[in-house]
Protein backbone atom coordinates (compact mmCIF):
# COMPACT_ATOMS: atom_id res chain seq x y z
CA UNK A 1 0.00 0.00 0.00
CA UNK A 2 2.59 2.49 -1.13
CA UNK A 3 2.19 6.00 -2.54
CA UNK A 4 1.14 4.47 -5.85
CA UNK A 5 -1.88 2.92 -4.18
CA UNK A 6 -3.04 6.18 -2.64
CA UNK A 7 -2.57 8.14 -5.83
CA UNK A 8 -4.58 5.59 -7.83
CA UNK A 9 -2.54 6.23 -10.97
CA UNK A 10 -3.33 9.93 -10.79
CA UNK A 11 -7.06 9.42 -10.41
CA UNK A 12 -7.03 9.75 -6.64
CA UNK A 13 -9.31 12.78 -6.57
CA UNK A 14 -12.00 10.75 -8.31
CA UNK A 15 -11.57 7.30 -6.83
CA UNK A 16 -11.30 8.13 -3.16
CA UNK A 17 -14.31 10.47 -2.97
CA UNK A 18 -16.31 7.73 -4.66
CA UNK A 19 -15.26 5.17 -2.08
CA UNK A 20 -15.81 7.61 0.75
CA UNK A 21 -19.21 8.66 -0.54
CA UNK A 22 -20.40 5.10 -0.90
CA UNK A 23 -19.19 4.16 2.55
CA UNK A 24 -20.96 7.25 3.88
CA UNK A 25 -24.18 6.14 2.21
CA UNK A 26 -23.83 2.70 3.78
CA UNK A 27 -23.21 4.26 7.19
CA UNK A 28 -26.18 6.60 6.79
CA UNK A 29 -28.41 3.65 5.94
CA UNK A 30 -27.54 1.85 9.13
CA UNK A 31 -27.85 4.99 11.24
CA UNK A 32 -31.19 5.99 9.71
CA UNK A 33 -32.63 2.49 10.03
CA UNK A 34 -31.73 2.24 13.70
CA UNK A 35 -33.09 5.71 14.31
CA UNK A 36 -36.39 4.79 12.68
CA UNK A 37 -36.65 1.68 14.78
CA UNK A 38 -35.75 3.48 17.99
CA UNK A 39 -38.35 6.17 17.38
CA UNK A 40 -40.98 3.60 16.49
CA UNK A 41 -40.25 1.72 19.67
CA UNK A 42 -40.55 4.83 21.80
CA UNK A 43 -43.87 5.67 20.20
CA UNK A 44 -45.11 2.15 20.72
CA UNK A 45 -44.10 2.21 24.38
CA UNK A 46 -45.84 5.52 24.82
CA UNK A 47 -48.98 4.20 23.18
CA UNK A 48 -48.92 1.20 25.47
CA UNK A 49 -48.44 3.38 28.52
CA UNK A 50 -51.36 5.57 27.56
CA UNK A 51 -53.55 2.55 26.94
CA UNK A 52 -52.59 1.20 30.36
CA UNK A 53 -53.51 4.52 31.93
CA UNK A 54 -56.85 4.49 30.15
CA UNK A 55 -57.58 1.08 31.53
CA UNK A 56 -56.59 2.04 35.07
CA UNK B 1 -43.81 -25.94 2.85
CA UNK B 2 -46.30 -23.18 2.17
CA UNK B 3 -46.82 -22.53 5.87
CA UNK B 4 -43.53 -20.62 5.76
CA UNK B 5 -45.05 -18.35 3.16
CA UNK B 6 -48.19 -17.79 5.18
CA UNK B 7 -46.11 -16.96 8.23
CA UNK B 8 -44.46 -14.16 6.28
CA UNK B 9 -47.79 -12.41 6.16
CA UNK B 10 -47.88 -12.15 9.91
CA UNK B 11 -46.38 -8.97 11.35
CA UNK B 12 -45.24 -10.44 14.67
CA UNK B 13 -43.50 -13.29 12.89
CA UNK B 14 -41.70 -10.99 10.50
CA UNK B 15 -40.83 -8.68 13.37
CA UNK B 16 -39.14 -11.54 15.24
CA UNK B 17 -37.47 -13.11 12.23
CA UNK B 18 -36.06 -9.79 11.01
CA UNK B 19 -34.41 -9.26 14.36
CA UNK B 20 -32.71 -12.62 14.07
CA UNK B 21 -31.59 -12.16 10.48
CA UNK B 22 -30.31 -8.61 10.59
CA UNK B 23 -27.00 -9.08 12.41
CA UNK B 24 -26.09 -12.09 10.27
CA UNK B 25 -26.89 -10.33 7.05
CA UNK B 26 -24.95 -7.24 8.06
CA UNK B 27 -22.02 -9.28 9.32
CA UNK B 28 -21.75 -11.27 6.11
CA UNK B 29 -22.19 -8.06 4.15
CA UNK B 30 -19.29 -6.50 6.00
CA UNK B 31 -17.09 -9.45 5.12
CA UNK B 32 -18.09 -9.47 1.46
CA UNK B 33 -17.75 -5.71 1.10
CA UNK B 34 -14.49 -5.68 3.01
CA UNK B 35 -12.99 -8.40 0.84
CA UNK B 36 -14.36 -6.84 -2.34
CA UNK B 37 -12.99 -3.41 -1.55
CA UNK B 38 -9.57 -4.63 -0.53
CA UNK B 39 -9.21 -7.02 -3.44
CA UNK B 40 -10.63 -4.53 -5.89
CA UNK B 41 -8.76 -1.46 -4.73
CA UNK B 42 -5.41 -3.09 -3.93
CA UNK B 43 -4.93 -6.35 -5.73
CA UNK B 44 -6.87 -6.16 -8.96
CA UNK B 45 -4.64 -5.12 -11.86
CA UNK B 46 -5.27 -1.68 -13.40
CA UNK B 47 -7.35 -1.57 -16.55
CA UNK B 48 -5.35 -1.10 -19.74
CA UNK B 49 -7.64 1.67 -20.92
CA UNK B 50 -8.85 3.35 -17.76
CA UNK B 51 -5.96 2.73 -15.42
CA UNK B 52 -6.79 2.86 -11.76
CA UNK B 53 -9.95 4.89 -12.33
CA UNK B 54 -11.82 1.74 -13.29
CA UNK B 55 -11.78 0.76 -9.63
CA UNK B 56 -14.74 3.07 -9.13
CA UNK B 57 -16.75 0.20 -10.59
CA UNK B 58 -16.45 -1.56 -7.27
CA UNK B 59 -18.67 1.04 -5.62
CA UNK B 60 -20.61 2.34 -8.61
CA UNK B 61 -21.92 -0.89 -10.11
CA UNK B 62 -23.23 -2.37 -6.82
CA UNK B 63 -24.93 0.93 -5.93
CA UNK B 64 -26.62 1.10 -9.30
CA UNK B 65 -27.64 -2.53 -9.15
CA UNK B 66 -29.13 -2.08 -5.68
CA UNK B 67 -30.97 1.07 -6.75
CA UNK B 68 -32.83 -1.05 -9.30
CA UNK B 69 -33.31 -4.04 -7.02
CA UNK B 70 -34.64 -1.97 -4.16
CA UNK B 71 -37.18 -0.33 -6.42
CA UNK B 72 -38.29 -3.71 -7.71
CA UNK B 73 -38.66 -5.01 -4.17
CA UNK B 74 -40.63 -1.91 -3.25
CA UNK B 75 -42.96 -2.27 -6.21
CA UNK B 76 -43.46 -6.02 -5.82
CA UNK B 77 -44.07 -5.74 -2.07
CA UNK B 78 -46.57 -2.97 -2.74
CA UNK B 79 -48.29 -5.08 -5.37
CA UNK B 80 -48.52 -8.05 -3.01
CA UNK B 81 -49.95 -5.79 -0.35
CA UNK B 82 -52.49 -4.26 -2.74
CA UNK B 83 -53.64 -7.48 -4.37
CA UNK B 84 -53.72 -9.84 -1.41
CA UNK B 85 -54.12 -7.19 1.28
CA UNK B 86 -51.05 -8.38 3.15
CA UNK B 87 -50.14 -5.38 5.26
CA UNK B 88 -46.55 -6.46 5.82
CA UNK B 89 -46.00 -5.74 2.15
CA UNK B 90 -46.64 -2.06 2.75
CA UNK B 91 -44.11 -2.06 5.57
CA UNK B 92 -41.52 -3.68 3.30
CA UNK B 93 -42.21 -1.15 0.55
CA UNK B 94 -41.96 1.79 2.95
CA UNK B 95 -38.73 0.41 4.40
CA UNK B 96 -37.19 -0.22 1.01
CA UNK B 97 -37.74 3.22 -0.47
CA UNK B 98 -35.19 5.35 1.39
CA UNK B 99 -32.52 2.66 1.08
CA UNK B 100 -33.04 2.46 -2.65
CA UNK B 101 -33.09 6.23 -3.04
CA UNK B 102 -29.77 6.54 -1.20
CA UNK B 103 -28.24 3.91 -3.49
CA UNK B 104 -29.56 5.79 -6.52
CA UNK B 105 -27.88 8.97 -5.27
CA UNK B 106 -24.65 7.05 -4.68
CA UNK B 107 -24.81 5.56 -8.18
CA UNK B 108 -25.41 8.95 -9.78
CA UNK B 109 -22.66 10.65 -7.77
CA UNK B 110 -20.02 7.95 -8.20
CA UNK B 111 -20.95 7.65 -11.85
CA UNK B 112 -20.53 11.38 -12.26
CA UNK B 113 -17.11 11.32 -10.63
CA UNK B 114 -16.13 8.41 -12.88
CA UNK B 115 -17.41 10.19 -15.95
CA UNK B 116 -15.23 13.23 -15.41
CA UNK B 117 -11.88 11.57 -16.12
CA UNK B 118 -13.29 9.01 -18.58
CA UNK B 119 -15.75 10.99 -20.70
CA UNK B 120 -14.53 14.48 -19.85
CA UNK B 121 -17.80 15.51 -18.27
CA UNK B 122 -19.54 15.20 -14.92
CA UNK B 123 -22.87 14.62 -16.61
CA UNK B 124 -24.32 13.59 -19.97
CA UNK B 125 -27.94 13.34 -20.98
CA UNK B 126 -27.57 9.85 -22.29
CA UNK B 127 -30.29 7.19 -21.88
CA UNK B 128 -28.86 5.33 -18.92
CA UNK B 129 -27.97 8.39 -16.84
CA UNK B 130 -31.26 10.06 -17.66
CA UNK B 131 -33.36 7.04 -16.80
CA UNK B 132 -31.42 6.55 -13.55
CA UNK B 133 -32.13 10.18 -12.69
CA UNK B 134 -35.80 9.56 -13.45
CA UNK B 135 -35.58 6.60 -11.08
CA UNK B 136 -34.44 8.97 -8.34
CA UNK B 137 -37.41 11.24 -9.02
CA UNK B 138 -39.73 8.25 -8.90
CA UNK B 139 -38.35 7.27 -5.51
CA UNK B 140 -38.86 10.82 -4.27
CA UNK B 141 -42.41 10.82 -5.61
CA UNK B 142 -43.30 7.60 -3.81
CA UNK B 143 -41.69 8.79 -0.56
CA UNK B 144 -43.53 12.10 -0.81
CA UNK B 145 -46.90 10.55 -1.60
CA UNK B 146 -47.07 8.13 1.32
CA UNK B 147 -47.20 10.64 4.19
CA UNK B 148 -49.47 13.07 2.33
CA UNK B 149 -52.60 11.15 3.31
CA UNK B 150 -54.27 11.53 6.63
CA UNK B 151 -55.17 7.87 6.67
CA UNK B 152 -51.92 5.91 6.74
CA UNK B 153 -53.45 2.87 5.08
CA UNK B 154 -54.64 4.96 2.15
CA UNK B 155 -51.19 6.51 1.88
CA UNK B 156 -49.63 3.05 1.77
CA UNK B 157 -51.97 1.93 -0.98
CA UNK B 158 -51.47 5.07 -3.04
CA UNK B 159 -47.69 4.79 -2.73
CA UNK B 160 -47.87 1.14 -3.74
CA UNK B 161 -49.83 2.00 -6.89
CA UNK B 162 -47.38 4.73 -7.81
CA UNK B 163 -44.43 2.40 -7.26
CA UNK B 164 -46.01 -0.17 -9.57
CA UNK B 165 -46.62 2.42 -12.28
CA UNK B 166 -42.99 3.53 -12.06
CA UNK B 167 -41.71 -0.03 -12.30
CA UNK B 168 -41.69 0.36 -16.07
CA UNK B 169 -38.59 2.52 -15.67
CA UNK B 170 -36.47 -0.27 -14.19
CA UNK B 171 -36.09 -2.34 -17.36
CA UNK B 172 -35.54 0.90 -19.25
CA UNK B 173 -32.55 1.73 -17.05
CA UNK B 174 -31.19 -1.77 -17.40
CA UNK B 175 -31.61 -2.21 -21.15
CA UNK B 176 -30.93 1.40 -22.13
CA UNK B 177 -27.34 0.57 -23.03
CA UNK B 178 -28.56 -2.15 -25.40
CA UNK B 179 -31.44 -0.28 -26.97
CA UNK B 180 -29.76 3.06 -27.60
CA UNK B 181 -26.34 4.38 -28.49
CA UNK B 182 -25.15 5.24 -25.05
CA UNK B 183 -21.96 6.73 -23.67
CA UNK B 184 -22.29 4.31 -20.79
CA UNK B 185 -20.61 0.97 -21.17
CA UNK B 186 -22.66 -2.16 -21.70
CA UNK B 187 -23.44 -4.92 -19.29
CA UNK B 188 -20.40 -6.63 -17.84
CA UNK B 189 -21.71 -9.31 -15.55
CA UNK B 190 -25.38 -9.57 -16.36
CA UNK B 191 -24.79 -11.10 -19.74
CA UNK B 192 -25.39 -14.78 -19.77
CA UNK B 193 -22.33 -16.59 -20.92
CA UNK B 194 -18.82 -15.41 -20.39
CA UNK B 195 -18.55 -12.07 -18.67
CA UNK B 196 -16.10 -9.82 -20.39
CA UNK B 197 -14.04 -9.06 -17.35
CA UNK B 198 -10.82 -10.72 -16.27
CA UNK B 199 -11.41 -12.98 -13.24
CA UNK B 200 -9.00 -11.05 -11.03
CA UNK B 201 -11.19 -8.01 -11.60
CA UNK B 202 -14.46 -9.89 -11.62
CA UNK B 203 -14.33 -11.67 -8.28
CA UNK B 204 -14.13 -8.53 -6.14
CA UNK B 205 -16.98 -7.07 -8.18
CA UNK B 206 -19.15 -10.11 -7.57
CA UNK B 207 -18.23 -9.97 -3.91
CA UNK B 208 -19.28 -6.32 -3.74
CA UNK B 209 -22.56 -7.08 -5.48
CA UNK B 210 -23.28 -9.87 -3.03
CA UNK B 211 -22.18 -7.74 -0.11
CA UNK B 212 -24.42 -4.85 -1.12
CA UNK B 213 -27.36 -7.18 -1.54
CA UNK B 214 -26.90 -8.62 1.92
CA UNK B 215 -26.37 -5.13 3.30
CA UNK B 216 -29.64 -4.02 1.75
CA UNK B 217 -31.43 -7.03 3.19
CA UNK B 218 -29.95 -6.41 6.65
CA UNK B 219 -30.82 -2.73 6.73
CA UNK B 220 -34.25 -3.61 5.35
CA UNK B 221 -34.76 -5.91 8.32
CA UNK B 222 -33.99 -3.11 10.77
CA UNK B 223 -36.18 -0.58 8.98
CA UNK B 224 -38.90 -3.15 8.54
CA UNK B 225 -39.18 -3.66 12.28
CA UNK B 226 -39.60 0.07 12.75
CA UNK B 227 -42.21 0.27 10.00
CA UNK B 228 -44.13 -2.67 11.42
CA UNK B 229 -44.12 -1.11 14.87
CA UNK B 230 -45.43 2.15 13.45
CA UNK B 231 -48.27 0.39 11.70
CA UNK B 232 -49.17 -2.08 14.41
CA UNK B 233 -48.67 0.13 17.44
CA UNK B 234 -51.98 -0.73 19.01
CA UNK B 235 -51.98 -4.44 18.30
CA UNK B 236 -51.93 -6.94 21.12
CA UNK B 237 -48.73 -8.70 20.14
CA UNK B 238 -46.79 -5.45 20.38
CA UNK B 239 -47.27 -5.41 24.13
CA UNK B 240 -45.30 -8.61 24.66
CA UNK B 241 -42.78 -7.78 21.95
CA UNK B 242 -41.96 -4.43 23.56
CA UNK B 243 -41.94 -5.69 27.09
CA UNK B 244 -39.31 -8.32 26.33
CA UNK C 1 -83.64 1.63 -16.76
CA UNK C 2 -80.01 0.78 -17.15
CA UNK C 3 -77.88 2.75 -19.53
CA UNK C 4 -75.49 0.94 -21.86
CA UNK C 5 -71.76 1.51 -21.59
CA UNK C 6 -71.42 3.62 -24.74
CA UNK C 7 -74.38 5.74 -23.77
CA UNK C 8 -72.94 6.28 -20.31
CA UNK C 9 -69.56 7.28 -21.71
CA UNK C 10 -71.02 9.72 -24.19
CA UNK C 11 -73.17 11.16 -21.41
CA UNK C 12 -70.07 11.72 -19.32
CA UNK C 13 -68.21 13.31 -22.22
CA UNK C 14 -71.11 15.62 -22.96
CA UNK C 15 -71.40 16.53 -19.29
CA UNK C 16 -67.71 17.32 -19.02
CA UNK C 17 -67.77 19.45 -22.16
CA UNK C 18 -70.87 21.25 -20.94
CA UNK C 19 -69.28 22.00 -17.58
CA UNK C 20 -66.08 23.14 -19.25
CA UNK C 21 -67.82 25.61 -21.49
CA UNK C 22 -69.83 26.89 -18.60
CA UNK C 23 -66.58 27.88 -16.96
CA UNK C 24 -64.45 29.00 -19.89
CA UNK C 25 -61.87 30.41 -17.53
CA UNK C 26 -60.89 26.98 -16.33
CA UNK C 27 -60.28 25.91 -19.90
CA UNK C 28 -58.61 29.05 -21.14
CA UNK C 29 -56.22 29.60 -18.24
CA UNK C 30 -53.89 26.70 -19.03
CA UNK C 31 -53.87 27.77 -22.67
CA UNK C 32 -52.94 31.30 -21.76
CA UNK C 33 -50.30 29.90 -19.44
CA UNK C 34 -48.92 27.96 -22.39
CA UNK C 35 -48.68 31.15 -24.44
CA UNK C 36 -47.09 33.10 -21.62
CA UNK C 37 -44.48 30.47 -20.79
CA UNK C 38 -43.40 30.22 -24.40
CA UNK C 39 -43.04 34.00 -24.39
CA UNK C 40 -40.74 33.88 -21.39
CA UNK C 41 -38.03 32.03 -23.25
CA UNK C 42 -37.46 34.50 -26.08
CA UNK C 43 -37.53 37.29 -23.53
CA UNK C 44 -34.95 35.71 -21.29
CA UNK C 45 -32.74 34.02 -23.85
CA UNK C 46 -32.66 35.68 -27.21
CA UNK C 47 -35.22 37.31 -29.53
CA UNK C 48 -33.44 36.16 -32.66
CA UNK C 49 -35.61 33.66 -34.49
CA UNK C 50 -32.66 31.80 -35.89
CA UNK C 51 -31.38 31.12 -32.39
CA UNK C 52 -34.84 30.44 -31.01
CA UNK C 53 -35.43 27.84 -33.66
CA UNK C 54 -32.79 25.64 -32.06
CA UNK C 55 -34.49 25.55 -28.69
CA UNK C 56 -38.01 25.82 -30.03
CA UNK C 57 -38.95 22.16 -29.76
CA UNK C 58 -37.77 21.97 -26.17
CA UNK C 59 -39.42 25.22 -25.15
CA UNK C 60 -42.66 24.23 -26.84
CA UNK C 61 -42.73 20.87 -25.14
CA UNK C 62 -41.81 22.09 -21.67
CA UNK C 63 -44.52 24.73 -21.92
CA UNK C 64 -47.05 22.14 -23.11
CA UNK C 65 -46.07 19.81 -20.28
CA UNK C 66 -46.43 22.47 -17.59
CA UNK C 67 -49.69 23.75 -18.98
CA UNK C 68 -51.11 20.22 -19.09
CA UNK C 69 -50.12 19.72 -15.48
CA UNK C 70 -52.09 22.82 -14.55
CA UNK C 71 -55.22 21.59 -16.22
CA UNK C 72 -54.87 18.07 -14.81
CA UNK C 73 -55.64 19.29 -11.36
CA UNK C 74 -59.23 19.91 -12.35
CA UNK C 75 -59.77 16.45 -13.82
CA UNK C 76 -61.32 14.96 -10.72
CA UNK C 77 -61.22 17.82 -8.27
CA UNK C 78 -64.59 19.46 -8.72
CA UNK C 79 -66.32 16.09 -8.85
CA UNK C 80 -64.57 15.00 -5.70
CA UNK C 81 -65.51 18.21 -3.93
CA UNK C 82 -69.23 17.91 -4.45
CA UNK C 83 -69.49 14.14 -4.10
CA UNK C 84 -70.17 13.35 -7.73
CA UNK C 85 -67.12 11.15 -7.88
CA UNK C 86 -68.46 8.81 -5.23
CA UNK C 87 -71.77 8.66 -7.02
CA UNK C 88 -69.99 7.75 -10.22
CA UNK C 89 -68.08 5.04 -8.42
CA UNK C 90 -71.19 3.36 -7.07
CA UNK C 91 -73.58 4.03 -9.93
CA UNK C 92 -73.18 0.55 -11.35
CA UNK C 93 -71.30 1.47 -14.50
CA UNK C 94 -67.77 0.24 -14.90
CA UNK C 95 -65.61 2.89 -13.23
CA UNK C 96 -62.78 2.48 -15.70
CA UNK C 97 -65.11 3.35 -18.59
CA UNK C 98 -66.22 6.47 -16.77
CA UNK C 99 -62.59 7.41 -16.18
CA UNK C 100 -61.84 6.89 -19.87
CA UNK C 101 -64.71 9.17 -20.79
CA UNK C 102 -63.62 11.86 -18.34
CA UNK C 103 -60.02 11.75 -19.51
CA UNK C 104 -61.10 11.87 -23.16
CA UNK C 105 -63.25 14.91 -22.53
CA UNK C 106 -60.46 16.48 -20.56
CA UNK C 107 -58.04 15.96 -23.41
CA UNK C 108 -60.47 17.54 -25.86
CA UNK C 109 -60.48 20.78 -23.93
CA UNK C 110 -56.84 20.86 -22.89
CA UNK C 111 -54.47 18.83 -25.05
CA UNK C 112 -56.43 19.18 -28.28
CA UNK C 113 -56.74 22.92 -27.68
CA UNK C 114 -52.98 23.07 -27.20
CA UNK C 115 -52.44 21.32 -30.52
CA UNK C 116 -54.76 23.81 -32.23
CA UNK C 117 -52.94 26.88 -30.94
CA UNK C 118 -49.49 25.41 -31.32
CA UNK C 119 -48.96 26.90 -34.81
CA UNK C 120 -49.21 30.34 -33.19
CA UNK C 121 -46.46 29.40 -30.78
CA UNK C 122 -44.52 27.76 -33.57
CA UNK C 123 -44.48 30.98 -35.52
CA UNK C 124 -43.45 32.92 -32.41
CA UNK C 125 -40.51 30.60 -31.84
CA UNK C 126 -39.35 30.54 -35.42
CA UNK C 127 -40.32 26.99 -36.24
CA UNK C 128 -40.60 26.65 -40.04
CA UNK C 129 -44.07 25.84 -41.33
CA UNK C 130 -42.78 22.66 -42.92
CA UNK C 131 -42.30 21.27 -39.41
CA UNK C 132 -45.78 22.17 -38.23
CA UNK C 133 -47.36 18.85 -39.14
CA UNK C 134 -44.83 16.92 -37.11
CA UNK C 135 -45.04 19.40 -34.28
CA UNK C 136 -48.79 19.13 -34.05
CA UNK C 137 -48.80 15.37 -34.38
CA UNK C 138 -46.17 14.93 -31.71
CA UNK C 139 -48.02 17.33 -29.41
CA UNK C 140 -51.29 15.49 -30.02
CA UNK C 141 -49.78 12.13 -29.15
CA UNK C 142 -47.86 13.58 -26.24
CA UNK C 143 -50.73 15.44 -24.63
CA UNK C 144 -52.96 12.41 -25.00
CA UNK C 145 -50.39 10.25 -23.21
CA UNK C 146 -49.95 12.97 -20.64
CA UNK C 147 -53.68 13.17 -20.00
CA UNK C 148 -53.53 9.53 -19.07
CA UNK C 149 -50.42 9.66 -16.95
CA UNK C 150 -51.91 12.68 -15.29
CA UNK C 151 -55.16 10.86 -14.66
CA UNK C 152 -53.23 8.35 -12.57
CA UNK C 153 -51.55 11.15 -10.66
CA UNK C 154 -54.80 13.09 -10.33
CA UNK C 155 -56.57 9.99 -9.03
CA UNK C 156 -53.90 9.51 -6.40
CA UNK C 157 -53.74 13.11 -5.25
CA UNK C 158 -57.33 14.32 -5.47
CA UNK C 159 -58.38 15.59 -2.09
CA UNK C 160 -54.87 15.99 -0.72
CA UNK C 161 -54.02 19.35 0.68
CA UNK C 162 -50.87 20.07 -1.37
CA UNK C 163 -52.23 17.90 -4.12
CA UNK C 164 -51.15 19.87 -7.15
CA UNK C 165 -47.49 20.07 -6.16
CA UNK C 166 -47.45 16.36 -5.47
CA UNK C 167 -49.23 15.78 -8.76
CA UNK C 168 -46.44 17.50 -10.65
CA UNK C 169 -43.82 15.61 -8.67
CA UNK C 170 -45.45 12.31 -9.55
CA UNK C 171 -46.33 12.96 -13.19
CA UNK C 172 -43.23 14.77 -14.43
CA UNK C 173 -40.74 11.89 -14.06
CA UNK C 174 -43.16 9.60 -15.86
CA UNK C 175 -43.56 12.21 -18.59
CA UNK C 176 -39.87 12.66 -19.26
CA UNK C 177 -39.68 10.04 -22.04
CA UNK C 178 -42.54 11.88 -23.77
CA UNK C 179 -40.56 15.07 -23.61
CA UNK C 180 -37.48 13.42 -25.04
CA UNK C 181 -39.20 11.87 -28.02
CA UNK C 182 -41.61 14.70 -28.70
CA UNK C 183 -38.92 17.34 -28.73
CA UNK C 184 -36.69 15.04 -30.77
CA UNK C 185 -39.40 14.53 -33.38
CA UNK C 186 -39.98 18.25 -33.79
CA UNK C 187 -36.26 18.87 -33.80
CA UNK C 188 -35.75 16.43 -36.65
CA UNK C 189 -38.60 17.92 -38.63
CA UNK C 190 -37.05 21.36 -38.30
CA UNK C 191 -33.69 20.02 -39.34
CA UNK C 192 -35.18 18.30 -42.37
CA UNK C 193 -34.50 14.70 -41.40
CA UNK C 194 -37.33 12.23 -41.05
CA UNK C 195 -39.10 12.37 -37.71
CA UNK C 196 -40.55 8.93 -38.21
CA UNK C 197 -38.48 7.21 -35.53
CA UNK C 198 -39.40 9.35 -32.55
CA UNK C 199 -42.97 9.68 -33.80
CA UNK C 200 -43.39 5.94 -33.88
CA UNK C 201 -41.98 5.78 -30.38
CA UNK C 202 -44.36 8.47 -29.21
CA UNK C 203 -47.21 6.57 -30.78
CA UNK C 204 -46.10 3.40 -29.05
CA UNK C 205 -45.89 5.20 -25.71
CA UNK C 206 -49.34 6.61 -26.36
CA UNK C 207 -50.86 3.23 -27.09
CA UNK C 208 -49.10 1.66 -24.13
CA UNK C 209 -50.30 4.35 -21.76
CA UNK C 210 -53.82 4.65 -23.12
CA UNK C 211 -54.40 0.92 -22.75
CA UNK C 212 -52.91 0.43 -19.30
CA UNK C 213 -53.36 3.77 -17.59
CA UNK C 214 -57.16 3.57 -17.28
CA UNK C 215 -56.76 0.59 -14.97
CA UNK C 216 -54.15 2.34 -12.87
CA UNK C 217 -56.22 5.53 -12.73
CA UNK C 218 -59.32 3.59 -11.70
CA UNK C 219 -57.35 1.78 -9.01
CA UNK C 220 -56.03 5.13 -7.83
CA UNK C 221 -59.56 6.50 -7.59
CA UNK C 222 -60.77 3.50 -5.66
CA UNK C 223 -57.92 3.94 -3.20
CA UNK C 224 -58.81 7.58 -2.74
CA UNK C 225 -62.51 6.98 -2.44
CA UNK C 226 -62.40 4.10 0.01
Amino acid sequence: MDAGFWSMGGYARFVWPCVGLTLAVLAWNIWAARRLYAKARIRAERALAMAAMDRA
Amino acid sequence: MWTWFYKLASPPYVYRVAAAFAPWLLGLAAIAIGYGLIDGLVFAPPDYQQGDAFRIIYVHAPSAWMSLSAYTVMAVAGAIALIWRIKVGHAVAAASAPIGASFTLAALATGSLWGRPMWGTYWAWDPRLTSELILLFLYVGVMALRPAFEDAGRGDRAAALLAIVGLVNVPIVHYSVQWWNSLHQGATVAKFGRPEMDPSMLWPLLSMLLGFTMFYAGVLCIRLRGEILNRERSAAWVREAIAS
Amino acid sequence: MTVGAWAAMSLIVRRELCLSFRRPGQVLQPLVFFLIVTTLFPLSLSPQLSLLRDMAPGVLWVAALLSSLLSLDSLFKSDADDGTLEQLAICGQELSLIVIAKAAAHWLVSGAALVVISPLVGVALGIPTSAFATMMLSLALGTLTLSWLGAIGAGLTVGLRRGNVLLSLIVLPLAMPLLIFGANATDRAIGGTSPAGPLYFLAALCVFTCTLAPFAATAALRITLE
